[in-house]
């Protein structure tokens, strides 16, 4: 056997797309079985099951699932409930949404179902990252053959009226952040929203509305199914379950796969992925959570565990638990200098920490990939990822900031390499940047 | 009431009020840029960040956190102070170091902030962002590089002025504050823009590179643009008034102001009367003071009583009305009219010319029904409020008149008589505070007062008026129209009205006409009479005038106004007349000297005390009377009951921009009014 997480235990079992995707085949394994008894046993046991169950929010965050979802108001009031899947996935290195949408589409159906009817909703809305074009196709399809085996719709064979709509976003990264999501979904500007409000007492339209992520919307059904008991045993506790993991950079055999939670990183990426290019010896560094969580040298990566609490412990984050390989030939100024950018660009504009840190930092970093800077500049660097960091509206100042400090906080002697190296040779005035050639 | 601790010190709080609010209670300043008292909150700036337990670790944005019971708020502990500086930093990498040549040094928040939290020297070794300039009409200049991306004026466009022209385009360090495909602002309150705006990005254009804040002497004083007397302060270098700008009322008009009464103030400098003129052989030559009157008096020895008239304009002061009426009364002259416009309005109880609500009190009203009247047009700042009261939902707008662009949604009822006379059997309406406003297009008709005594009924059936609540409300245009009725500047019995004595004049039955500052009337119908224009501008009065005596514009006088709600302000004196011009009560006095009827004060204090023993509402200042007498007020008894015609009612404002002869002679509001035609495709774009 390879990995942890045995095939009886796996969720996604059609994540590699061997199968059909649609209705028939969603059947034969295993979806929309007995959705129809699980709503009967009432919005508490639901949200009770998913409690115990230790389900984590898989987009990232890691905020338990089923407290979420009691937040919202136990009873309707003047204003109705709404139910949003966030399938705006963007975050580099991350794809994991991506095979839910287009090969098991079928388990996010029934998850919306079975959250909305939870929390009273009778429309949930899927937003689609603005790129995944083949998956709406895929996902359109799906809710199609939904509606037409009224499994959703009105009157449907379920008992509880529920609409499922299929919102097509732009392709911007920032609306991936939930109060983002919702103002893009009425139609706005995509730019977050101030907290409080939540969502759960003011989101979409002012309504209650809870912004769940795609897997953890799409495991609802078997962990229900299955009981809580069977997901809270794998794992550690208060990481159980299981987790798609994407393990992408220099590996033998990048994939997508869906493991147990808290699985060690070593093991993951030996078993699952053929290895490290060229050995373990040759790793340098691993990003285990998507790009905007801070970088862990190889030397950790021999006792990491892929979850939450081990993560953390090294200062870093599971996030979506999209592991970046980085092997020695990596330049990692370079790397980071390149996400960076990539949060310059993706910035809304809204709060001025963000906008203007990350353009600085990117501008900065561009020079320190050529080492063209002074000394002293890597602590302003850092210095101004905490100005950013816990100053704005959204937590995208947070994720342009950690690559970086996660940079230094390893690799620190790397960049002071490169400017030394610059200079060798070149005169220098003590207090003035050097100019390019 | 809750409480909760300000460093340390224990303060209790409104329920609702957010920490920014409750840390000013307790005397705590909060640097801010985005947040704006009467914008929404955006949130955006991020420089009024406070430490709050409990809470996250973090500081938080007090702007739009809410205060809760048991809160401590901290605003200068170290955390929140380097949390501030690090905010301030990134607000200055991309900010122009260009304060010298900044029309907004010297009164720059971002300025001021910097002093606090700034650093001595700059970080950032890279280059500075450019933004290009961007086209936001006659009044506003763009320096969009200084901009900051607060969205104050993108929230003031929205919500105030009704008008969604302003945008942040893109994202990230490319978001950039625009007018949509570049057009001009076209809101009536576009001037407001430049005071929001805390930095220089947009500043004012017909005021760019005048003067320094310093220079200036500032003179707190009242506005005669519109009847509404907004709240302003006016800023002078020497004999120069340079600019308006608007003071806090919440009665009147809140902290905005029109862009007529911010922008028409380089009028007070051009087409000037500044000595006094005498027509000679058909021709107006330069005379003394003691020609002028020796030719008036002549004129006026000669004449008859009845063959004599007094017509006083829009923008006199009280005192001067006065003594003009004391003058002609004590001449045994009965046609004297201070409503050249042709309204009927002035007879019966005060209440029925008066904006009985108070334009505060029509955020209370649920139901409002505009007769004859575009407020967007006559009073721009009571439509921002009529706006922002509909913006709640609370209120439901029904117009009669004209189907005008107001900013917000109403009901069209019809455009004439027809349509107030089936509200005559209508039963009370189902509303707890429902108003009238009444404008000069319904009333300044030949059937103005039939119509008055229409709407009047209409007002009772459905109880417009009733104990503790008068909605029935006129808006007038003219800022010395109340003063004027309230002091019985209409004709005395057997005169003729304003509009009767240009008849007359027209048909050579007058023998003197003396013109107080009008100029809004047909001057052709005075050509074959001996006309006295006194005042501040050469307008279409001292076009025909056979004697000009040039008097002071309301920036050189002090006097009283009365607004529409009949509340008394006085105007301050903020530069001395042009010239030979005098303050227009001494020229009448001494006038009246010269003609042997002298008047009997000798002072501006021994004649505002003749007024006010004479009309005791003069002496309330800063009174409207509102409410207090809606139960004694029989609004169905008002006017006169008869025949109305049934053409529709038109506003009386045909150009925003060039309403007054101040206005008139200033060339920012001709460029306005151009802009605005253009607009409005009513010009053919070069």
């Amino acid at each position: 056997m390879v990995g942890i997480l045995e095939d009886k235990d796996r969720i996604f079992t059609n994540l590699y797309g061997l199968q059909d995707p649609g209705l028939e085949g969603a059947k034969a394994r295993g979806c929309w079985n007995a959705t129809r008894e699980i709503l009967q046993q009432g919005s508490g046991w639901i949200i009770d099951n998913m409690k115990a169950s230790g389900l984590r929010g898989r987009g990232g965050a890691g905020f338990s699932t089923g407290l979420k979802w009691s937040f919202m108001p136990k009873e309707v009031g003047a204003r109705p409930h709404y139910l949003v899947v966030n399938a705006d996935e963007s975050e580099p290195g991350t794809c994991k949404d991506r095979e839910i949408l287009r090969h098991d589409p079928h388990l996010l159906i029934e998850g919306c179902l079975i959250a909305s009817f939870s929390m009273q909703a009778h429309a949930a809305y899927i937003y689609l990252r603005g790129e995944y074009v083949r998956e709406r196709e895929v996902l359109e399809a799906a809710v199609r053959e939904a509606y037409e085996a009224k499994l959703i719709g009105k009157d449907n064979v379920h008992g509880w009226d529920f609409d499922l709509y299929v919102h097509h976003g732009a392709g911007a990264y920032i609306c991936g952040e939930e109060t983002a999501l919702l103002e893009s979904l009425e139609g706005k500007k995509g730019q977050p929203r101030l907290k409080p409000p939540f969502p759960a007492g003011a989101g979409l339209y002012g309504c209650p509305t809870t912004v769940n992520n795609v897997e953890s919307i799409a495991v609802a059904g078997t962990i229900l199914r299955r009981g809580a008991a069977w997901f809270a045993g794998i794992g550690r506790a208060n990481n159980t379950g299981t987790k798609l993991m994407c393990v992408s950079g220099h590996v033998n055999r990048p994939c997508n796969v869906e493991e147990a939670m808290s699985i060690p990183l070593k093991q993951l990426l030996e078993e699952h992925c053929g290895g490290v290019r060229g050995g373990w010896g040759n790793l340098k560094a691993i990003i285990p959570g998507g790009s905007s969580v801070p970088m862990i040298p190889a030397e950790q990566c021999e006792t990491a565990l892929m979850d939450f609490d081990s993560l953390r412990e090294l200062r870093s984050g599971l996030g979506t638990a999209a592991v970046i390989v980085m092997d020695k030939s990596t330049d990692l100024i370079r790397a980071i200098a390149r996400l960076s950018y990539f949060y310059k660009h993706e910035s809304c504009g809204q709060c001025t920490p963000c906008r203007e840190g990350t353009g600085w930092m990117w501008r900065v970093m561009e020079r320190m990939v050529r080492g063209e800077a002074e000394m002293s500049e890597i602590d302003l660097l850092l210095d101004v990822t905490t100005q950013v960091e816990g100053h704005t509206i959204c937590a995208l100042g947070d994720a342009a900031a950690w690559p970086i400090q996660g940079l230094f906080r390893h690799f620190r002697g790397e960049v002071e390499e490169r400017i030394t190296a610059y200079r060798r040779g070149r005169p220098h005035i003590q207090g003035h940047t050097l100019a390019a050639e | 009431m809750p409480k909760a601790k300000v460093n340390g010190k224990e303060v209790e709080f409104e329920p609702g009020m957010t920490v920014l609010q409750v840390a000013e209670l307790a005397g705590e300043e909060i640097p801010r840029f985005c947040y704006h008292e009467r914008l929404s909150i955006a949130g955006n700036c991020r420089m009024c960040l406070v430490e709050v337990k409990p809470g996250p670790p973090k500081p938080q944005a007090s702007c739009a956190l809410p205060a809760a019971e048991n809160q401590e708020i901290f605003t200068n502990t170290p955390m929140v102070k380097k949390a501030r500086q690090g905010v301030m930093e990134f607000l200055l990498v991309n900010h122009p170091l260009d304060c010298p040549i900044c029309d907004q040094g010297g009164e720059c928040d971002l300025q001021d902030e910097a002093m606090g939290y700034g650093r001595a020297g700059s970080r950032y070794d890279e280059n500075k962002r450019a933004v290009e300039e961007k086209f936001m009409g006659p009044l506003v200049k763009t320096v969009m590089t200084r901009c900051i991306q607060c969205t104050r004026c993108v929230r003031f466009i929205t919500e105030v002025a009704g008008e969604p022209e302003i945008g942040l385009l893109n994202r990230g360090e490319n978001a950039e504050i625009s007018t949509y495909l570049q057009k001009a602002v076209t809101s009536e309150l576009s001037g407001n823009l430049v005071d929001l705006c805390p930095v220089g990005a947009l500043t004012s254009k017909p005021y760019a590179f005048n003067a320094r804040p310093w220079e200036l002497t500032k003179t707190e004083t009242v506005d005669v643009m519109d009847a509404l007397g907004s709240a302003i302060r006016v800023d002078a270098r020497g004999p120069a008034v340079l600019r308006v700008l608007p003071r806090l009322n919440d009665e009147i008009n809140e902290e905005w102001i029109s862009d007529k009464t911010r922008h028409a103030v380089d009028g007070l400098a051009r087409q000037r009367l500044d000595q006094p003129y005498v027509k000679i052989d058909g021709r107006l030559r330069p005379a003394t003071w003691g020609q002028a009157f020796q030719a008036i008096a002549e004129r006026i020895k000669a004449a008859k009583p009845e063959r004599m008239g007094l017509i006083a304009g829009d923008l006199q002061d009280a005192e001067s009305m006065k003594a003009a009426l004391d003058l002609f009364r004590k001449l045994g002259v009965a046609s004297t009219d201070c409503r050249q416009d042709g309204s009927k309005l002035g007879h019966g109880p005060r209440e029925s010319w008066l904006f009985n609500s108070t334009l505060a009190g029509l955020e209370e009203a649920d139901a409002l029904m505009i007769i004859g009247a575009n407020p967007r047009l006559e009073a721009p700042v009571l439509n921002a409020r009529i706006r922002k009261r509909w913006l709640t939902g609370k209120l439901l707008v029904g117009v009669i008149g004209e189907q005008a662009d107001l900013t917000y949604g109403y009901n069209y009822l019809g455009d004439g008589p027809e349509a107030i006379k089936r509200f005559l059997d209508h039963g009370p309406i189902q509303k707890e505070k429902p108003a009238f406003l009444i404008g000069q297009g319904a009333l300044s008709r030949p059937d103005g007062a039939e119509i008055l005594n229409l709407i009047g009924r209409a007002a009772k059936a459905l109880t417009v008026v009733k104990d503790g609540w008068n909605g029935f409300n006129v808006l007038h245009t003219a800022a010395s129209r109340v003063a004027g009725l309230d002091m019985g500047f209409v004709p005395a019995e057997g005169g003729k009205d304003a509009a009767t004595m240009l008849d007359a004049a027209e048909a050579g039955e007058m023998d003197l006409v003396y013109l107080l500052g009008a100029d809004e009337i047909d001057t052709n119908k005075v050509a074959k009479t001996f006309v006295v224009y006194q005042g501040s501008h050469g307008d279409a009065g001292a076009s025909v005038a056979d004697v000009i005596l040039p008097g002071a514009a309301y920036t050189e006088k002090t006097g009283i106004y009365v607004n529409t709600e009949g509340r008394a302000q006085i105007a301050e004196r903020v530069v001395f007349p042009k010239g030979e011009a005098k303050e227009d009560w001494t020229i009448l006095r001494a006038l009246s000297e010269t003609l042997g009827q002298t008047l009997p004060y000798d002072s501006l204090a021994e004649l505002r005390g003749a007024l006010i023993a004479a009309h005791p509402t003069f002496g309330h200042i800063d009174h409207a009377p509102g409410h207090s007498s809606a139960s004694q007020f029989a609004v169905n008894k008002i006017g006169v009951a008869g025949e109305v015609a049934s053409t529709p009612f038109a506003s009386p404002i045909k150009d925003f921009y060039l309403t007054n002869p101040i206005a008139r002679a200033s060339v920012t509001m001709a460029e306005c009014s151009k802009s605005r035609a253009l607009s409005l495709g009513l010009l053919a774009a070069e």
